[in-house]
């Protein structure tokens, strides 16, 4: 952020308190444009919040205000005005639709090929569904089950008020409030999200889905996800959908958490198809995550991540190594068309002896995309016979697209050992020649090749979401081979 | 079976076939020799459809329908096969989900249903035996890490699975040892029936022992400058082009 910039946002943000005083009238429903501590107060007391998370977030809020917006990713967007957003608007619901005959046809044809289910298109679009095909009706049963485990699975604000003690030792402690500029903007104005524990000894029995959730009032652009796995726990946790999203909301900023306690194992994966903009890139949303995870003894943190939408991504989902004998994952396909950008990767800070990580990215740009693999792999004094192996592809699907690979390795115990390979290739012509000679067509061809390419990510997917992010590569590149 | 009349073709500016006539009735295997450069890959290229070369005169009728006119996949789907000189590696896609793939594109274009799951592996099953591809092979990706013998043994698997009319081999025998040659003439002969065709493109005549072709035909300098039977062949292995050569200028 410019000088400038920064004081006018330190003015705002001191003349606004004054501005708006502590006497933001609770009963409405929209916060007015604009950053403040009187903002914050009035998100917290919206949310009925104790005490201590609103000096939590009054301490982020602080932390915020002195720090810049990074510069540093290879990225080129217009920075958001971060005075002229609203940040808290009360949960409303989507306007209901009587059809799918009212649902955009280009969205609906998009849902046909992915192979989601009436029922699932009719939830996904606010489409009013028969009583007792709700998904709530489904949602119930769920979480009862999970309940007889002692499996807690809920909205962060419904944690807040049912389990303040878990939330208060965990929230933060991976991801502190003063992390970076996105994480800090988080933690001052989050609105809601999920909190998932899974307490000692106990395999959670099925994936853990956001679909499940019954709240599911629009948890926004800022949602904050906390996930604890007590000791020899097992829980694998999905996020987001195959099915295109498309939000009011440009700036995504949100923060997840994951703690494996010692000898637990927590698999998070995430499909993301945010609205990428037109072709041109106008309209697209920003998505700026922080995801981060600790690991305690000989526990295991894998991160799979097939990333397909939004204009801008920034994105680094990360392990700490603390534990000895702790295990870090991190899988992704990223995808960028049109004018998408995206700088992912990840960082594994190995603490731990014996701690291994193994990092496998994927990336595939086409049309006038950039597409940034950015990683560390650090190996601290602590970290005896630490290994880490990393791959890092590219393929490019036309010669107008970028292609980038930033590796930071950053090694500081002679017993480490690291292992870096990078490859950068064009689709072949051959290939797909080869292919269109046997009587595959194009279209098909191009899929085969490039779930072939993806295929070592795609398999650490649970498999139903396997399956739909199989096809979302193939529409997400339709007729961008050149 | 396949009718080529004066077929002119270039790549850039580089005039490749000149005029080239060629007659392949059904059922019948030809042989196409000739000096490096005299055009052979480029014909089994233009033949399949490669985008690189520009047709710029003639005509090729294959089966009562114009080649020319129809792209690559539909040339496929319509029963050209070309075996791929230099087989193509495509990391990550399984062979069988490859095949399968083929023949049903195949399939679709003739209006029948997909093969099922069954019927599919049966027939996977018998035809990877005429070549002896074992199961190890069958469940890697399209030729990656297969050596030399297994890529081409890999095509006539393929050919064999797709069944085509007319069947391109593009210099099948390059870099076989005398094994593998034996076995991949063997599926080939295999194949060999009333109504297919094979168009043979090969340096050596060692290859025509196997596959004993009904005519031969030495391509040079873009055109057919010298057809003849399957003693043509010899002719040329033991004198070398130099006296077509010779008789051409």
């Amino acid at each position: 952020m410019a000088y400038d910039k920064k004081n006018e946002v330190l003015e705002a943000w001191t003349q606004q308190s004054y501005a708006y005083g502590f006497s933001t009238d609770i009963e409405t429903d929209k916060a007015p444009p604009g950053l403040s501590e009187s903002i914050v107060r009035f998100i917290s007391a919206k949310k009925e919040e104790p005490e201590w998370l609103l000096e939590w977030r009054l301490e982020a809020l602080r932390a915020w205000v002195g720090m810049e917006e990074p510069v540093w990713p290879h990225l080129d967007y217009k920075h958001p005005d971060f005075q002229a957003i609203s940040y808290y608007a009360a949960p409303k619901s989507r306007p209901k639709l009587n059809s799918l005959d009212e649902v955009d046809p280009e969205l609906r044809k998009t849902m046909d090929r992915l192979g989601i289910s009436l029922e699932e298109q009719k939830r996904l679009q606010g489409v009013a569904v028969d009583f007792v095909m709700d998904s709530v009706s489904v949602a119930t049963s769920f979480k009862e089950k999970l309940g007889e485990l002692g499996i807690i699975f809920c909205s962060m604000s419904e944690a807040v008020k049912e389990h303040p003690d878990l939330v208060r030792k965990y929230l933060g402690s991976v991801v502190p409030v003063r992390d970076n500029f996105y994480s800090a903007l988080n933690s001052a104005v989050f609105t809601d999200g999920s909190f998932c524990y899974i307490p000692p000894g106990v395999r959670c029995p099925m994936e853990l889905s956001t679909y499940f959730r019954i709240n599911e009032a629009g948890t926004g652009q800022f949602e904050r996800t906390l996930v604890v796995a007590d000791r020899g726990s097992y829980v694998s946790y999905l996020e987001g959908c195959t099915a295109p999203q498309r939000d009011e909301n440009q700036l995504h900023a949100a923060v997840v958490e994951l703690i494996a306690l010692d000898d637990a194992e927590i698999k998070y994966s995430t499909v993301q198809n945010w609205y990428p903009g037109d072709a041109e890139g106008k309209g697209g949303v920003f998505n700026f995550v922080t995801k981060r995870g600790i690991c305690h003894d000989r526990a295991k943190i894998s991160w799979t991540q097939v990333e397909t939408g939004s204009a801008v991504t920034w994105k680094y989902p990360s392990c700490i190594l603390k534990g000895d004998d702790s295990v870090g994952e991190f899988y992704s396909v990223a995808v960028t068309n049109h004018m998408q950008q995206a700088d992912t990767g990840t960082k594994m800070i190995h603490l731990g002896k014996n701690t291994s990580s193994t990092i496998v990215s994927k990336g595939i740009s086409a049309g006038r995309s950039h597409n940034s693999y950015r990683g560390l792999v650090q190996m601290m004094p602590s970290a005896e016979n630490a290994r880490n192996f990393s791959q890092c592809d590219s393929l490019l699907m036309t010669s107008t697209s970028g292609a980038h690979t930033f590796p930071y390795i950053d090694v500081r115990n002679p017993t480490a050992r690291v292992e870096h390979e990078a490859t950068t290739s064009k689709i072949a012509e051959d290939q797909i020649f080869y292919c269109l000679q046997r009587g595959i067509d194009e279209e098909q061809a191009i899929s085969l090749i490039v779930n072939g390419y993806a295929k070592e990510v795609l398999n650490k997917l649970p498999m139903e979401f396997a399956v739909e992010a199989t096809k979302l590569l193939s529409i997400s590149l339709e007729g961008s081979v050149g | 079976m396949l009718n080529i009349t004066n077929l002119h073709a270039r790549i850039g500016e580089h005039e490749i076939l000149k005029g080239l006539n060629l007659h392949i009735p059904p059922g019948e295997v030809h042989a196409i020799m000739g000096p490096n450069g005299s055009g052979k890959s480029t014909l089994a290229s233009v033949l399949a459809g490669r985008e690189d070369y520009e047709v710029t005169a003639g005509a090729v009728d294959f089966d009562g329908v114009d080649l020319l006119e129809l792209e690559v996949t539909d040339r496929a789907r319509a029963g050209l096969f070309l075996a791929f000189q230099y087989p193509v590696e495509i990391p990550g896609v399984s062979n069988m989900n490859f095949l399968r793939a083929a023949l049903n594109g195949k399939r679709e274009y003739q209006g029948l249903e997909p093969i099922g799951g069954r019927a599919f592996l049966e027939l996977v099953q018998e035809r990877s035996a005429w070549v002896q591809l074992d199961g190890r092979l069958k469940n890697r990706s399209v030729n990656e890490g297969f050596s030399g013998g297994e890529k081409k043994r890999n095509e006539i698997f393929q050919m064999a699975m797709l069944e085509p009319k007319l069947a391109i081999l593009d210099e099948t025998d390059s870099g076989l040892d005398i094994d593998a040659l034996r076995i991949v003439s063997e599926g080939v002969n295999r194949m060999r029936s009333a109504d297919r065709s094979f168009l043979v493109i090969t340096h050596y005549q060692r290859l025509l022992d196997y596959i004993v072709p009904d005519r031969v035909h030495v391509l040079f300098d873009g055109v057919i400058v010298e057809s003849g039977p399957k003693e043509l062949a010899l002719e040329l292995e033991e004198k070398g082009y130099d006296w077509i050569k010779e008789r051409v200028q």
